[in-house]
């Protein structure tokens, strides 16, 4: 028997300004809301650890030639239903024009000592990442991780 | 995150505290830059054994110096990385270029 995702049971969103400060605050809002979920220090850690590359991401890249503070936006959701958290990531930046291609490992557009790494950790640790972007309009990233070893339902 | 540095035996020894990210690093890397240029070490020796959190940004600052002291002919060791660090640290590699080591302090 096919087993359907739960429904959400609790959610968060917010949004707050491109500036890299905000990298530790994201991982730590997201690591609040995951913690309901009762992780392993590791599952806490891999969690922490990707939303912190899709974040720097925005900080470093989406927003790389955005001069007004006002246009740079980070949305930062999350929720979670039965053990499964999902959190997404988005801006209003530049976009990727081949995504296949940034998601490689070693892959990097530029930046300062940048290594490309970030998607492969994101999708290291987490169990689904999906990435939507637009030229020009933005980039989404989607992950999805399951915490726990057995679901209750 | 904070930063560490003195010497010992010749060899400059670093130590970093606490979250690596895009934002600590930015205060920390022209300064450990500054101390390499001047002090010219046979070895850098990078601790890692209070490292709370590392990320992407983590691999470019030692891949970073890694380059910057190799081109000077001096080496680089990670000591003692935390299982956070470690893990990153394999992800990409690093331990094929930079010899991890692991001690108790004599
Ligand atoms: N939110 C984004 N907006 C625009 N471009 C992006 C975004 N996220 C990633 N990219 C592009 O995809 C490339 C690969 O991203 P990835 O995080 O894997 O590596 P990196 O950021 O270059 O290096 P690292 O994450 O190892 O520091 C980036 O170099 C950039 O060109
Ligand atoms: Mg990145």
């Amino acid at each position: 028997m096919k087993k359907k995702e739960s429904k959400k049971t609790n959610y968060f969103s917010c949004t707050f300004p491109a500036k890299s400060v905000n990298e530790g605050f994201a991982r730590g809002i997201a690591s609040a809301f995951c913690s309901q979920l009762d992780p392993t220090l590791e599952e806490l850690c891999d969690v922490k650890t990707a939303i912190s590359e899709a974040v720097t991401n925005c900080i470093v890249h989406a927003y790389k030639d955005e001069d007004d503070l006002k246009k740079k936006k980070i949305t930062l959701k999350g929720e979670y239903g039965g053990s499964c958290l999902k959190i997404t990531v988005k801006d209003c930046g530049c976009g990727i024009e081949d995504i296949e291609k940034a998601m490689q490992p070693m892959y990097s557009g530029g930046g300062e000592e940048r290594s490309g790494m970030g998607f492969s950790i994101m999708e290291c640790f987490t169990d689904k990442l999906a990435v939507k972007s637009k030229k020009g309009v933005g980039t989404t990233v989607i992950l999805k991780k399951y915490i726990g070893k057995v679901s209750e339902e | 995150m904070k930063m560490k540095t003195y010497f010992s035996r010749g060899n400059l020894v670093v130590k970093l505290d606490g979250e690596i990210d895009h934002h600590s690093i930015k205060e920390f890397r022209d300064e450990l830059d500054k101390m390499i240029g001047e002090s010219r070490p046979k070895t850098m020796i990078l601790e890692l054994s209070s490292i709370d959190f590392m990320d992407s940004s983590g691999l470019g600052l030692v891949l970073g110096r890694y380059k910057k002291l190799s081109e000077a002919g001096s080496k680089m060791l990670i000591k003692n990385p935390t299982p956070e660090a470690e893990r990153i640290l394999k992800m990409a590699g690093v331990d094929k270029l930079v010899r991890i080591i692991k001690q108790k302090d004599a």
